[in-house]
Parts: C-alpha cells; sequence; structure tokens
C-alpha cells in the first residue's frame, strides 16, 4: 500500500457524525425489527400448531417464501414493487416519514419473524406430548396451554437458534443500504467516496459491526447456559 | 407479469447472450457453482485446522470464523472490491470481487458444518484408526473426511442455497446476475415494478425451494442409512 494509514483523517469533527448517524440507524434497525418480529413470530407459531389447517398452510407458505428469496430482494420488492400497489394516501403517509427506513424496517421484519418462527416450532416439537396432556388435565384451555406451559419450554429450547438469527439480523440491517437506509454500510461508503480513505473507513464500520456481533455472540452464550432447560 | 415474462423472461436466464455478455440467472448459478468449488477445500481446511491438535492452528482457524461471522456479507464485499485493487496495485473484476467476498464469508460458515459433522463421528472411528497404526494423513484422509463429509452432504446442499441468494449481492456491484437483470428490466418498463420484482422473487423461490426440499429428502435418507447401520 503507498498510502500511509490515517485515523485522524476520518475520525474528526468532520466526520464523526457521518459514524454516529450511521450507528444510530443501525442500532435503531435492529432494535425496532427485534422488538416486532419476536412477538410476530411466537404469534406465528402457535397459530401455526394450532391445528387450523388453512392458516397453518398459510403461514407455512409465508415462511417458506422468506426463508427461499434472497433477503435482498425482498427490500427491493418492498421497496420497488409492493409499494407501487399501495393506495396514494399510504404512499403519501410513508414518504412524509422516512421512506427507505419504513420499507427496510418492513422487510427485516418479516424475514426475520419468518425464520424465528421456524427455530421456535422446532423447539415446540421437542417438547414431548405429555406436557400438552398435563396441562389439559388440570383444565387449561389451549391458549392457556400455550402461555404457562409450553411456550416458556419453547423459548429456553429455541434460545441458542434464536440468538443464531438476531446475529443474523444484526448483520442483514447492512442490506438496508442498498436502497438507502443511513445506516453504518452505507455511512461507510459515503466517507469512502468523499475522503478516499477506503481502509480507514472500512476498518472503523467493520470494527464496529464486530463488536457488536461479539457481544451478541456472548451476551447468547450467557443466556443460554443460564436458561437451559434442565430435564431428564 | 405474463408479458414481462414474455418479453424479457430470455434477457433473465441468459443475459444479453449470445449477442453479448452472459447474465441473468444463468450467471447467478454461475457465480454460485465456482463460489462452491472454491469453498470447499479451503473450508475443509479451516474444519480440519479447528479440529486438530495444534493449538496456533486451532486458534487462528476459530479468530477467522469468529470475524467472519461478526461482520455483514455486504461489509466484506466493500473490502474485496474497493480495497483489495488498492492493496494490491491491480484492479479486480466485480464478478470475482463477489465471488471471493462469497468464498471468503461462506468458508467461514460450511468450515462450521463440517467440524459439527466431524464432532459428530464416533470416537472409535478415530481410536479404531489409531490402533490399526495410521498416522495423521491416512486417517483423516481414509477415515475421517469420507465419513464426515458424506453425512454433511445436506449441510454443504444447504450452504449451496445460501450461496445462491448471496449472489443476488452482485446487483451492488452491478455484476450482471439474476438481481441486477431484474432491476434493469424494471428501469426500462418503469410501470411494472409489482410484476418484475415478483417475477424475480418466484425465480429465486422456485430455485431454493426445489434445493431445500432435496435437501429434506437427503437428510431422511442419510439419516435411514445410520439407523440401519446401528440396528444391524
Amino acid at each position: 500500500m503507498n498510502v500511509a494509514l490515517d485515523f485522524t483523517a476520518i475520525l474528526n469533527d468532520q466526520y464523526l457524525h457521518y459514524f454516529l448517524t450511521g450507528i444510530q440507524n443501525t442500532i435503531a434497525l435492529f432494535v425496532l425489527t427485534w422488538l416486532v418480529a419476536f412477538p410476530l413470530a411466537v404469534l406465528l407459531t402457535v397459530i401455526r400448531s394450532s391445528g387450523i389447517r388453512p392458516l397453518s398452510w398459510l403461514i407455512a407458505l409465508y415462511v417458506e417464501y422468506h426463508r427461499n428469496v434472497p433477503l435482498l430482494v425482498q427490500l427491493l420488492f418492498w421497496y420497488f414493487g409492493i409499494s407501487s400497489l399501495f393506495p396514494d394516501g399510504l404512499n403519501d403517509f410513508i414518504n412524509q416519514h422516512n421512506t427507505e427506513f419504513i420499507f427496510a424496517l418492513l422487510a427485516l421484519v418479516l424475514y426475520t419473524a419468518a425464520y424465528m418462527s421456524e427455530d421456535m416450532r422446532s423447539g415446540l416439537r421437542a417438547i414431548s406430548k405429555t406436557q400438552f396432556e398435563a396441562a389439559r388435565a388440570i383444565g387449561f384451555g389451549f391458549v392457556q396451554t400455550m402461555t404457562y406451559a409450553i411456550l416458556p419450554q419453547v423459548w429456553r429450547l429455541s434460545l441458542p437458534p434464536l440468538v443464531n438469527q438476531t446475529l443474523i439480523l444484526f448483520k442483514g440491517t447492512s442490506l438496508a443500504a442498498s436502497i438507502g437506509v443511513a445506516e453504518l454500510t452505507f455511512q461507510a461508503r459515503q466517507i469512502e467516496s468523499i475522503t478516499f480513505r477506503v481502509f480507514e473507513s472500512f476498518f472503523v464500520v467493520s470494527l464496529l459491526y464486530l463488536a457488536g456481533s461479539l457481544t451478541l455472540m456472548f451476551a447468547g452464550s450467557w443466556l443460554a447456559q443460564r436458561y437451559k432447560l434442565r430435564t431428564r | 407479469m405474463l408479458d414481462v415474462v414474455q418479453q424479457y423472461w430470455p434477457y433473465l436466464l441468459f443475459g444479453s447472450y449470445p449477442n453479448g455478455p452472459l447474465g441473468g440467472f444463468t450467471m447467478t448459478l454461475v457465480i454460485a457453482i465456482v463460489s462452491l468449488v472454491l469453498t470447499f477445500p479451503s473450508a475443509v481446511l479451516v474444519a480440519l485446522a479447528r479440529t486438530s491438535e495444534v493449538r496456533v492452528l486451532e486458534h487462528a482457524a476459530f479468530l477467522f470464523v469468529t470475524i467472519v461471522r461478526g461482520i455483514p456479507l455486504l461489509m466484506l464485499i466493500f473490502w474485496v472490491y474497493f480495497f483489495l485493487p488498492v492493496a494490491l496495485g491491480t484492479p479486480i473484476s466485480p464478478f470475482w470481487s463477489l465471488i471471493l467476498a462469497i468464498v471468503v464469508f461462506q468458508t467461514a460458515y460450511l468450515s462450521e458444518v463440517l467440524r459439527a459433522a466431524i464432532e459428530a463421528l464416533p470416537k472409535g472411528q478415530t481410536e479404531a484408526a489409531l490402533s490399526l497404526g495410521l498416522s495423521y494423513f491416512p486417517r483423516i484422509w481414509k477415515v475421517t473426511l469420507p465419513q464426515a463429509l458424506y453425512n454433511s452432504i445436506p449441510g454443504i446442499l444447504n450452504q449451496f442455497t445460501s450461496m445462491i441468494k448471496e449472489t443476488s449481492l452482485g446487483y451492488v456491484l452491478a455484476v450482471e446476475e439474476l438481481t441486477y437483470a431484474a432491476n434493469k428490466v424494471n428501469n426500462f418498463i418503469l410501470v411494472k415494478p409489482f410484476s418484475v420484482f415478483a417475477l424475480l422473487a418466484l425465480t429465486y423461490f422456485a430455485v431454493c425451494f426445489t434445493l431445500t426440499q432435496l435437501v429434506r429428502l437427503l437428510e431422511a435418507r442419510i439419516e435411514n442409512r445410520f439407523t440401519r447401520v446401528a440396528a444391524a
């Protein structure tokens, strides 16, 4: 390399706010997506296991679509394709409120919920039938059986894949850059194209991602250890 | 949607070939297959390093896998495309940049799949090989790998499906693959974004869904083989 490294060239008052906006947007996208996707995934899992045929088929279709189409294509489909079918009023509303962010959020939520519900479904299948029967025997209805007996075990069983999915979501927020959300990856490109400091800019952003991912990995293994299902 | 299919299907499938460069879905497959062919040997090496008794190799492989798992693929693509030419002093085409990034990324993930398969082999296999007096390389080559690789065929195919989906990121570098082609078609027609992107999503779905179903079949077959062996 023929250029000396100089991190002060990008970590000064002029460019620092690029990084800060990037961090802010990445975290906002990540946290909001998770907070909506997780309950949605629980709901999907419960409905799918309820035994109502047409509903479970619909959810199976939903899950398979999101698992077999690239996330980038899902993002582009929402942003360019599906939005064109929205009524004008809705599009006007979205355009006044950070369009790119909303569509990225929408796509990421549906994508993550599909994967998470699949993770929880395999957790659900691992629970023995007698648990359902016991809950029924003491007079619980379907909803009570789920909330008091089954789901508390499901989330412990499916904790490792859920943590993994959370990590995938965290990295997946980077794809929002492709539709113009000013998150970290987008900002890395911005700074790089203004300053020509390729290495410095990518290095700082990669370190930030790595810090976030490692935190999630450690938090995940701590949680998995703490809430391990201890049964015989 | 049908008129889009009628008019642009050849372009979406083959790009401008034979009157121009190959592109579209064929390019997607080419990129995915080349990536898999290059990823496989490096993933085997990393998996062997992680399961070896040599501390240095083990730690190096672990570090590599952790770092790659902590960074988004898009960031990796940017490193290869924008930084590597600066570092090496020679330009790298978007095509090879994409492949290189996917190879590095998937080496980390595929090596984990292979490691799991290696560690899942019964201890007796290694012990038997040792008692036959086989040294490390014959043992790995004749005993460990043939079994571990056979058992991980579904896992390898799963990663191949991921690779097909990851090639869609070529869109960001203007690699002439399916997503890029669809976007071009969309820019050309302008008034039918929904049809174009729905067609794009459907194409990926058809291919990836077929592959995931195949994986499911193979999984059952390989599992059956094992229970049969265990029962005999």
